[in-house]
């Protein structure tokens, strides 16, 4: 299966963890994928490989940012009417606090979609949803 | 982390950085190496390998491998701009432009330098490239909070930081 038909697939089965798995670095970092209801919820495991600071310890924020591109593209690929892997143009990360060595998790929002560009934000929490550790924001190119 | 031995007060600035960047589990398990210390700038080396492909169709790396390359350079530059002393010092934002998709099967180059620091801060930007450092992969801009921790000798970096 391409990565379109695995989204087929995923969005008949409203199960989005085969198309996380479908992409190696994903797996690399552990991700995966929760939905409730209609909502998107992306996790990052507290996996030892994705430690920054051994002392702390706490989670690379070179992990928190390719977990944050991660989450942008699938999320946009599961909002698109033609899914396909959108490419990130850019990329903003505010590091609000230390990302400590336990999971954490990423919800997207679109804050608008155009015919080739989306800007989408994101947060990323790990105790309490409204005190995010992370908060960043991208374009994506659809096309 | 005690299985390596922080270096003494005489180990080069270039056995200094690579022994920061070895204490890094992370950057470890990406397979990245430091390719050139020179003068005020670092090379990073972020090899090619399947568990960073970002799409399987393609085999082209994975966006998200290249952030954390740049963090790492940029953080590494930070510390070398620190040098002698070192510090802990978080990456408080970091700004990321995609110029052109990584070439599949090809290592990228990492070449940052940390360009200003003041008493709380230091700023930091650079490159990501492959074969051709005039046409890079992208672009990178990140700043770094001082934690004021300085005057650490750097021996008791990379694992032996007070709490």
């Amino acid at each position: 299966m391409n990565l379109s038909e695995t989204l087929e697939q995923c969005r008949a089965d409203n199960d989005y963890q085969t198309l996380v798995d479908a992409i190696p670095y994903a797996r690399t970092i552990g991700m995966g994928c929760m939905k409730a209801g209609d909502e998107v919820i992306f996790t990052l495991p507290a996996l030892a490989s994705n430690v920054g600071n051994p002392t702390l310890p706490a989670i690379h924020g070179g992990v928190l940012g390719g977990f944050i591109e991660q989450s942008l593209q699938l999320h946009v690929m599961m909002v698109m009417d033609t899914p396909a892997l959108p490419k990130v143009i850019d990329l903003s990360i505010d590091y609000l606090s230390a990302g400590l060595f336990r999971d954490s998790f990423a919800e997207c929002e679109v804050l608008r979609m155009g015919r080739r560009i989306a800007n989408v934000a994101v947060k990323v929490w790990q105790g309490k949803k409204n005190e995010p550790i992370v908060s960043a924001r991208a374009h994506l190119l659809l096309i | 982390m005690s299985d390596h031995n922080p270096s003494d007060a005489g180990a080069s600035l270039e056995q200094n950085l690579n022994l920061f960047l070895q204490g890094v589990p992370h950057s470890m398990a990406l397979g990245m190496t430091l390719e050139e210390v020179g003068d005020n700038e670092l090379v990073i080396r972020l090899p090619y390998s399947q568990k960073i492909v970002g799409n399987p169709e393609t085999g082209v790396i994975h966006g998200g491998a290249i952030t954390s390359l740049m963090d790492q350079a940029c953080g590494l530059a930070v510390a070398q701009a620190l040098a002698p002393t070192f510090d802990i010092t978080p990456t408080i934002d970091l700004r990321i432009d995609y110029m052109r998709p990584a070439q599949p099967g090809q290592d990228v180059l990492a070449r940052v330098s940390a360009y200003r620091k003041t008493r709380n801060l230091v700023f930091a930007r650079g490159i990501a490239y492959q074969q051709n450092r005039k046409e890079p992969v992208a672009h990178c801009v990140a700043n770094f909070m001082r934690m004021g921790l300085s005057k650490l000798p750097w021996q008791q970096l990379a694992g032996d930081q007070p709490q």
